[in-house]
Protein backbone atom coordinates (compact mmCIF):
# COMPACT_ATOMS: atom_id res chain seq x y z
CA UNK A 1 0.00 0.00 0.00
CA UNK A 2 2.90 2.44 0.77
CA UNK A 3 4.41 1.93 -2.36
CA UNK A 4 1.65 1.92 -4.54
CA UNK A 5 0.12 5.20 -3.13
CA UNK A 6 3.31 6.71 -3.66
CA UNK A 7 3.24 5.51 -7.10
CA UNK A 8 -0.60 7.19 -7.38
CA UNK A 9 1.04 10.27 -5.60
CA UNK A 10 3.74 10.84 -8.18
CA UNK A 11 1.40 10.06 -10.80
CA UNK A 12 -0.94 13.14 -9.69
CA UNK A 13 2.01 15.27 -9.07
CA UNK A 14 3.06 14.11 -12.62
CA UNK A 15 -0.39 14.74 -14.73
CA UNK A 16 0.04 18.24 -12.61
CA UNK A 17 3.17 19.48 -14.30
CA UNK A 18 2.39 17.94 -17.97
CA UNK A 19 -0.55 19.80 -18.14
CA UNK A 20 0.78 23.06 -16.16
CA UNK A 21 3.28 23.09 -18.42
CA UNK A 22 6.33 23.55 -15.62
CA UNK A 23 7.53 20.89 -17.60
CA UNK A 24 8.59 22.48 -20.74
CA UNK A 25 11.16 24.98 -20.77
CA UNK A 26 9.39 27.18 -23.45
CA UNK A 27 7.14 27.98 -21.48
CA UNK A 28 9.15 28.15 -18.26
CA UNK A 29 11.65 30.38 -19.77
CA UNK A 30 9.18 32.88 -21.59
CA UNK A 31 7.51 33.31 -17.74
CA UNK A 32 10.87 34.58 -17.14
CA UNK A 33 11.01 36.73 -20.12
CA UNK A 34 9.44 40.02 -19.24
CA UNK A 35 11.32 41.81 -21.71
CA UNK A 36 10.69 39.45 -24.23
CA UNK A 37 7.76 36.83 -24.98
CA UNK A 38 6.44 36.89 -21.85
CA UNK A 39 3.71 34.09 -21.29
CA UNK A 40 1.95 34.72 -17.80
CA UNK A 41 0.61 30.88 -17.32
CA UNK A 42 3.25 29.88 -14.43
CA UNK A 43 1.07 32.43 -12.19
CA UNK A 44 -1.53 30.62 -12.19
CA UNK A 45 0.46 27.12 -12.05
CA UNK A 46 2.17 28.67 -8.25
CA UNK A 47 -1.34 30.10 -7.53
CA UNK A 48 -3.44 26.90 -7.87
CA UNK A 49 -0.62 24.93 -6.46
CA UNK A 50 0.49 27.25 -3.42
CA UNK A 51 -3.96 27.90 -2.25
CA UNK A 52 -4.78 24.06 -2.43
CA UNK A 53 -1.46 23.21 -0.90
CA UNK A 54 -1.94 25.76 2.33
CA UNK A 55 -5.55 24.49 2.44
CA UNK A 56 -4.79 20.83 2.55
CA UNK A 57 -1.49 21.46 5.01
CA UNK A 58 -4.09 22.58 7.68
CA UNK A 59 -6.25 19.92 7.65
CA UNK A 60 -3.60 17.40 7.65
CA UNK A 61 -1.29 18.79 9.88
CA UNK A 62 -3.80 18.92 12.42
CA UNK A 63 -3.59 15.01 12.74
CA UNK A 64 -1.46 13.35 15.13
CA UNK A 65 0.58 11.32 12.36
CA UNK A 66 0.32 10.67 8.93
CA UNK A 67 -1.43 7.38 7.65
CA UNK A 68 1.74 5.34 7.53
CA UNK A 69 4.82 6.05 9.53
CA UNK A 70 5.21 8.06 13.21
CA UNK A 71 5.18 11.74 12.20
CA UNK A 72 5.45 14.29 9.97
CA UNK A 73 8.55 15.08 8.11
CA UNK A 74 8.88 18.79 8.34
CA UNK A 75 12.43 20.71 8.52
CA UNK A 76 12.19 22.79 11.32
CA UNK A 77 15.24 25.01 10.57
CA UNK A 78 14.07 29.11 10.76
CA UNK A 79 17.15 30.47 9.92
CA UNK A 80 17.98 32.51 6.86
CA UNK A 81 21.50 32.71 6.06
CA UNK A 82 23.83 33.72 2.99
CA UNK A 83 23.73 29.39 2.34
CA UNK A 84 20.22 29.52 1.60
CA UNK A 85 20.14 32.75 0.00
CA UNK A 86 23.01 32.06 -1.89
CA UNK A 87 22.24 28.19 -2.79
CA UNK A 88 18.75 29.49 -4.00
CA UNK A 89 20.30 32.23 -6.06
CA UNK A 90 22.21 29.40 -7.83
CA UNK A 91 19.22 27.44 -8.16
CA UNK A 92 18.02 30.32 -10.43
CA UNK A 93 20.53 30.76 -12.44
CA UNK A 94 20.43 27.47 -13.22
CA UNK A 95 16.49 27.06 -13.54
CA UNK A 96 17.60 30.44 -15.82
CA UNK A 97 19.97 28.79 -18.26
CA UNK A 98 18.31 25.17 -18.94
CA UNK A 99 14.77 26.32 -18.65
CA UNK A 100 13.97 22.75 -16.36
CA UNK A 101 13.60 22.50 -12.65
CA UNK A 102 13.67 19.04 -11.09
CA UNK A 103 9.89 18.92 -10.63
CA UNK A 104 9.23 19.95 -13.70
CA UNK A 105 11.80 17.25 -15.60
CA UNK A 106 11.39 14.30 -13.27
CA UNK A 107 7.84 13.72 -14.71
CA UNK A 108 9.22 14.63 -18.24
CA UNK A 109 11.44 11.86 -18.40
CA UNK A 110 8.77 9.43 -19.13
CA UNK A 111 8.90 11.45 -22.57
CA UNK A 112 11.82 9.72 -23.38
CA UNK A 113 13.08 12.81 -24.63
CA UNK A 114 16.96 12.33 -24.03
CA UNK A 115 17.11 16.40 -23.54
CA UNK A 116 15.75 15.74 -20.59
CA UNK A 117 17.72 12.77 -19.41
CA UNK A 118 20.63 15.45 -19.71
CA UNK A 119 19.12 17.58 -17.78
CA UNK A 120 18.76 15.30 -15.22
CA UNK A 121 21.88 13.78 -15.09
CA UNK A 122 23.60 16.63 -14.92
CA UNK A 123 21.55 17.71 -11.78
CA UNK A 124 22.16 14.59 -10.06
CA UNK A 125 25.97 15.07 -10.47
CA UNK A 126 25.50 18.58 -9.29
CA UNK A 127 23.60 17.30 -6.32
CA UNK A 128 26.34 14.71 -5.45
CA UNK A 129 29.62 16.90 -5.87
CA UNK A 130 27.30 19.82 -3.89
CA UNK A 131 26.88 17.23 -1.39
CA UNK A 132 30.58 16.13 -0.85
CA UNK A 133 32.06 19.77 -0.73
CA UNK A 134 29.41 20.81 1.76
CA UNK A 135 30.08 17.87 4.04
CA UNK A 136 33.88 19.61 4.10
CA UNK A 137 33.02 23.27 4.48
CA UNK A 138 33.40 24.41 8.30
CA UNK A 139 29.97 24.73 10.55
CA UNK A 140 27.77 23.61 8.15
CA UNK A 141 25.91 19.59 8.27
CA UNK A 142 25.31 17.45 5.41
CA UNK A 143 22.47 19.64 3.46
CA UNK A 144 19.31 17.80 2.78
CA UNK A 145 17.55 19.44 -0.66
CA UNK B 1 11.05 36.76 -30.24
CA UNK B 2 8.01 35.64 -31.92
CA UNK B 3 9.80 32.80 -32.20
CA UNK B 4 10.26 32.11 -28.85
CA UNK B 5 6.28 32.84 -28.21
CA UNK B 6 4.35 30.03 -26.38
CA UNK B 7 0.22 30.50 -25.91
CA UNK B 8 -1.31 31.43 -22.71
CA UNK B 9 -3.04 28.56 -20.93
CA UNK B 10 -4.17 29.99 -18.00
CA UNK B 11 -6.98 27.22 -17.04
CA UNK B 12 -5.16 24.11 -18.06
CA UNK B 13 -2.07 25.70 -16.15
CA UNK B 14 -4.64 26.37 -12.83
CA UNK B 15 -5.84 22.84 -12.93
CA UNK B 16 -2.18 21.43 -13.15
CA UNK B 17 -1.36 23.83 -10.55
CA UNK B 18 -4.22 22.46 -8.20
CA UNK B 19 -3.33 18.95 -8.98
CA UNK B 20 0.71 19.64 -7.70
CA UNK B 21 -1.38 21.16 -4.89
CA UNK B 22 -3.02 18.18 -4.13
CA UNK B 23 -0.21 15.67 -4.47
CA UNK B 24 1.64 17.33 -2.00
CA UNK B 25 -0.86 17.72 0.33
CA UNK B 26 -1.61 13.59 -0.12
CA UNK B 27 2.02 12.68 0.09
CA UNK B 28 1.77 14.42 3.97
CA UNK B 29 -1.27 12.95 4.67
CA UNK B 30 0.05 9.74 3.53
CA UNK B 31 3.96 9.84 4.01
CA UNK B 32 4.23 12.66 6.53
CA UNK B 33 6.55 14.10 3.32
CA UNK B 34 6.93 17.27 1.95
CA UNK B 35 6.34 16.86 -1.79
CA UNK B 36 10.26 18.35 -2.81
CA UNK B 37 11.38 17.17 -6.29
CA UNK B 38 14.92 17.00 -5.45
CA UNK B 39 14.67 15.93 -2.25
CA UNK B 40 12.90 12.71 -3.51
CA UNK B 41 15.38 12.42 -5.93
CA UNK B 42 18.20 12.59 -3.64
CA UNK B 43 16.66 10.64 -1.03
CA UNK B 44 16.65 7.48 -3.96
CA UNK B 45 19.82 7.62 -4.51
CA UNK B 46 21.02 8.41 -0.35
CA UNK B 47 18.05 6.94 1.64
CA UNK B 48 17.82 7.07 4.96
CA UNK B 49 17.34 3.93 6.04
CA UNK B 50 17.34 0.27 4.28
CA UNK B 51 13.93 0.82 2.55
CA UNK B 52 13.61 4.24 2.71
CA UNK B 53 14.59 4.12 -1.32
CA UNK B 54 11.08 2.34 -1.69
CA UNK B 55 8.16 5.07 -1.90
CA UNK B 56 10.67 7.54 -3.16
CA UNK B 57 11.06 5.02 -6.47
CA UNK B 58 7.71 4.77 -6.53
CA UNK B 59 6.98 8.37 -6.82
CA UNK B 60 9.50 8.72 -9.66
CA UNK B 61 8.02 5.91 -11.39
CA UNK B 62 4.46 7.65 -10.56
CA UNK B 63 5.81 11.01 -12.25
CA UNK B 64 7.65 9.41 -15.40
CA UNK B 65 4.38 7.76 -16.13
CA UNK B 66 2.42 10.80 -16.20
CA UNK B 67 3.39 11.87 -20.03
CA UNK B 68 2.58 8.55 -20.67
CA UNK B 69 -1.01 8.40 -19.25
CA UNK B 70 -1.61 11.98 -20.97
CA UNK B 71 -0.79 10.18 -24.11
CA UNK B 72 -3.42 7.83 -23.70
CA UNK B 73 -5.90 10.18 -22.58
CA UNK B 74 -5.11 12.96 -24.59
CA UNK B 75 -3.62 11.11 -27.80
CA UNK B 76 -0.23 12.93 -27.93
CA UNK B 77 2.56 13.56 -26.01
CA UNK B 78 2.51 16.91 -23.91
CA UNK B 79 4.24 19.68 -25.31
CA UNK B 80 7.91 20.19 -24.94
CA UNK B 81 10.38 22.29 -26.50
CA UNK B 82 13.75 23.01 -25.46
CA UNK B 83 15.18 26.71 -26.96
CA UNK B 84 18.43 25.80 -25.25
CA UNK B 85 21.60 24.14 -26.47
CA UNK B 86 22.53 20.49 -24.98
CA UNK B 87 25.55 22.57 -23.03
CA UNK B 88 23.17 24.59 -21.91
CA UNK B 89 20.63 22.02 -20.36
CA UNK B 90 24.28 20.39 -19.13
CA UNK B 91 25.79 23.52 -17.42
CA UNK B 92 22.25 24.62 -16.26
CA UNK B 93 21.56 21.01 -14.70
CA UNK B 94 24.95 20.94 -12.86
CA UNK B 95 24.31 24.42 -11.16
CA UNK B 96 20.50 23.97 -10.44
CA UNK B 97 21.92 20.59 -8.57
CA UNK B 98 24.24 22.26 -6.72
CA UNK B 99 22.43 25.35 -6.07
CA UNK B 100 19.33 22.82 -4.31
CA UNK B 101 21.83 21.39 -1.85
CA UNK B 102 22.84 24.26 -0.61
CA UNK B 103 19.86 26.41 -0.75
CA UNK B 104 17.83 23.09 0.87
CA UNK B 105 15.30 22.96 -1.94
CA UNK B 106 13.92 23.95 -5.38
CA UNK B 107 10.47 25.02 -7.04
CA UNK B 108 8.50 22.07 -5.51
CA UNK B 109 10.21 21.88 -1.92
CA UNK B 110 10.63 25.45 -1.24
CA UNK B 111 7.83 27.42 -3.72
CA UNK B 112 4.85 25.30 -2.86
CA UNK B 113 5.08 23.10 -0.26
CA UNK B 114 7.57 25.25 2.01
CA UNK B 115 5.76 28.68 1.40
CA UNK B 116 1.91 26.94 2.19
CA UNK B 117 3.54 26.15 5.44
CA UNK B 118 4.38 30.05 5.91
CA UNK B 119 8.09 28.72 6.55
CA UNK B 120 10.15 32.00 6.32
CA UNK B 121 12.92 30.20 4.98
CA UNK B 122 11.32 29.06 2.16
CA UNK B 123 9.79 32.44 1.29
CA UNK B 124 13.12 33.85 1.40
CA UNK B 125 14.47 30.97 -0.71
CA UNK B 126 11.48 31.37 -3.22
CA UNK B 127 12.64 35.18 -3.72
CA UNK B 128 15.83 34.59 -3.68
CA UNK B 129 15.71 31.98 -6.67
CA UNK B 130 13.09 33.85 -8.49
CA UNK B 131 14.72 37.01 -8.68
CA UNK B 132 17.84 34.74 -9.78
CA UNK B 133 16.24 33.31 -12.75
CA UNK B 134 14.31 36.44 -14.07
CA UNK B 135 18.21 38.37 -14.29
CA UNK B 136 19.69 35.03 -16.04
CA UNK B 137 16.71 34.86 -18.38
CA UNK B 138 17.06 38.81 -18.97
CA UNK B 139 20.92 38.00 -19.14
CA UNK B 140 21.16 35.62 -21.46
CA UNK B 141 18.16 36.37 -24.14
CA UNK B 142 18.22 40.28 -23.93
CA UNK B 143 22.17 41.06 -23.32
CA UNK B 144 24.05 37.83 -24.17
CA UNK B 145 21.47 37.66 -26.99
CA UNK B 146 21.09 33.76 -26.85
Amino acid sequence: MRVLSAYLIGLLFGIGIVLSGMGDPAKVLNFFDLAGSWDPSLIFVMGGALVTTFLGYRFVLKRPAPLFGVGFKIPGKTEIDARLLGGSALFGVGWGIAGFCPGGALPMLGTGDHRVALFVGACLVGIFAARQLSRRLPGAGAAKA
Amino acid sequence: MDAFATPFTPVASLIGGVLIGAAAVLLMLVHGRIAGATGILTGFFAPEDRDDWRWRAAMLAGMATAPIFYLVVAGGMPALSVPVPPLALAVGGLIVGFGVVFGGGCTSGHGVCGMARLSRRSIAATLSFMAATFVTVFVVRHVLGG
